[in-house]
């Protein structure tokens, strides 16, 4: 069974063609990353896939089933970026935004509400800042309480938009754990990640996208020097360290 | 009531009013669209008085919802083709306002209707105009108007706090776990809209933007909670009025005017001596740390 089956997506942003005829389909409880190098339409594949951007054509189906009837099983960790973490709210509050579905219109969180979301900052080690103001946070703690959040969704497929941009060690670790717990739940991750060293490690399935799809399929087929150099195309100088890792597929 | 304290209390509810309703408008970084809508509302109100031949209360609280979601929604589609959103801002604003301008000319004659009105209101006269029903006299027509919009946006404020807060932080999460993003922005744009026709006759529309914009701005500097965010900005938007108000008998001048005035010097405190990004704040308690540094 295919968790997320993406038919021929077509985007254009500022008049001009992002993604091209996109298809692919993943199977359920992988982690998929999305390779590519800047510009590429990595994360505007991910948003035009939750249908928070216009896509020009294409479908997107979730277990069979159009996207738009099956937002409650999906997870979304978005760029850290794209949030004003001036905002004025704290830690719990974010992660109790994920658990909206199960709290519902005009009510208020209850108590086993904020106990579960409690348990989810604790998992990623975060129950001490739950009432810190958010841009207290650094840059790693901000990304566990998206990460937080997203558990707290309580999901069956997530979409993780560039999770380890800009975060220390242990909190790049804290995020594989999860990636590998949940996949052992039999949870399906879609990651967009850009650091080609660790693409062996991280993920079982890949998606090498360069406008359209380069490649897709089992990290060992795909993540080959030649797909890359198709990928990359000239900037393919840049990555002089990253096939020492793919050497051995090569 | 005396006269006095009809002034007050108008001054008042539009500091509340506004300043709740502004200050997710500042935190959504949507202040331009206060300042745009406060002045198209003129064209809602123009356009009310064209369709019922009067300046009655409801039919103008109507146009300007009419016309302030209009507003909302042609910058919007502007945007969205392709216009800098400030460009589009600037755009829908001047013309929409200028309509409402040339539109005023023409009935100029007929009712105290007049740009000069509309952009500095006048809240001396106030209490003169009365609700009288059946020859009993209710109190100022603008203390209702206003009364009646502060519980319309408090309800909705209470009723939909949730999905303001998560579609304010974050847009995009929210559109996808089913938070309805557009209607509450449209909703908000409303409630703007609102608050700037109910205070129009008292401060005029360019006082407005300052109530709408400045208790929200100043809150911002002195809480880092959202819903003490929303109160504050109340009452500071009280504040403001009460000083505004005070200054304005000592010194013989425009009370509208020393009202808008006492929202920047009421910010300006704020930025000064916030307890937690006050400028000067910052500076005392740097140097308090260095001799601590030194000391040790």
């Amino acid at each position: 069974m295919y968790a997320l089956s993406v038919k021929d997506i077509s985007v254009t942003y500022d008049k001009q063609l992002a993604l091209e005829n996109v298809s692919f389909a993943v199977p359920e409880g992988s982690i998929t990353g999305i390779i590519g190098p800047n510009g590429a339409g990595k994360s505007t594949l991910i948003k035009s896939i939750l249908q928070l951007l216009p896509t020009l054509s294409g479908s997107v189906e979730i277990f069979n089933k159009p996207i738009r009837t099956q937002k409650k099983i999906i997870g979304y960790v978005p760029q850290r970026s794209e949030v004003d973490w001036d905002f004025p709210t704290n830690a719990l509050d974010v992660v109790l935004m994920g658990r909206y579905n199960h709290i519902g219109l005009f009510k208020r969180a209850n108590k086993k509400e904020v106990a579960w979301a409690k348990a989810c900052l604790e998992k990623v080690g975060m129950q001490d800042y739950a009432t810190r103001q958010i841009s207290q946070l650094s840059g790693g703690q901000q990304q566990r309480v998206f990460l937080a959040r997203a558990m707290a969704q309580d999901a069956k497929v997530y979409f993780m938009d560039e999770p380890f941009a800009g975060v220390d060690a242990s909190t790049e670790k804290a995020i594989i754990q999860l990636m590998k717990e949940w996949k052992a739940e039999g949870k399906t991750v879609l990651v967009v990640h850009h650091d080609l060293q660790t693409v062996n490690d991280y993920f079982d399935h890949v998606l090498l996208l360069n406008k359209s799809p380069i490649a897709y399929g089992e990290t060992q087929s795909v993540f080959t020097l030649d797909n890359l150099e198709q990928a990359y195309g000239g900037k393919i100088a840049f990555l002089q360290k990253a096939p020492s890792t793919v050497k051995e597929y090569t | 009531m005396t006269y006095t304290m009809w002034i007050i209390l108008t001054g008042c509810l539009v500091g509340v009013t506004c300043g709740v309703t502004g200050s997710i408008l500042v935190l959504r970084k949507m202040s331009m669209i206060a300042d745009a809508i406060s002045h198209t509302v003129l064209l809602g109100i123009v356009g009310a008085f064209f369709v019922t031949q009067s300046l009655n209360g409801v039919p103008m609280l109507i146009g300007a919802g009419i016309v302030g979601i209009l507003t909302a929604l042609f910058v919007e589609m502007l945007h969205s083709s392709g216009v800098q959103s400030d460009a589009a801002i600037g755009i829908v604003f001047t013309s929409l306002f200028a309509l409402g301008v040339v539109l005023i000319s023409f009935i100029g004659d007929q009712v105290h209707l007049d740009v000069q009105h509309a952009l500095m209101g006048e809240i001396a006269f106030v209490p003169w105009d009365t609700l009288t029903i059946n020859g009993v006299s209710y109190g100022p027509v603008a203390v209702w108007m206003l009364g009646a919009v502060l519980i319309i946006n408090l309800l909705l404020i209470i009723l939909f706090y949730k999905e303001i807060k998560m579609s304010t932080f974050d847009a995009q999460f929210a559109t996808l776990i089913g938070v309805p993003v557009v209607l509450i922005h449209y909703l908000l744009m409303t409630m703007v809209s609102l608050s700037t026709v109910a205070s129009f006759d008292s401060v005029g529309a360019i006082l407005v933007v300052a109530m709408l914009i400045v208790p929200g701005a100043t809150a911002y500097l002195l809480t880092d909670r959202f819903l003490v965010l929303l109160i504050l900005s109340g009452v500071i938007g009280i504040l403001s009025a009460l000083m505004g108000y005070w200054f304005a008998v000592q010194l013989n001048v425009s009370i509208a005017g020393s009202m808008a005035v006492a929202t920047g010097v009421l910010f300006l405190a704020a930025f000064l001596f916030s307890p937690k990004q006050g400028v000067i704040t910052r500076k005392f308690r740097n140097s308090k740390e260095e001799t601590i540094q030194q000391s040790a």
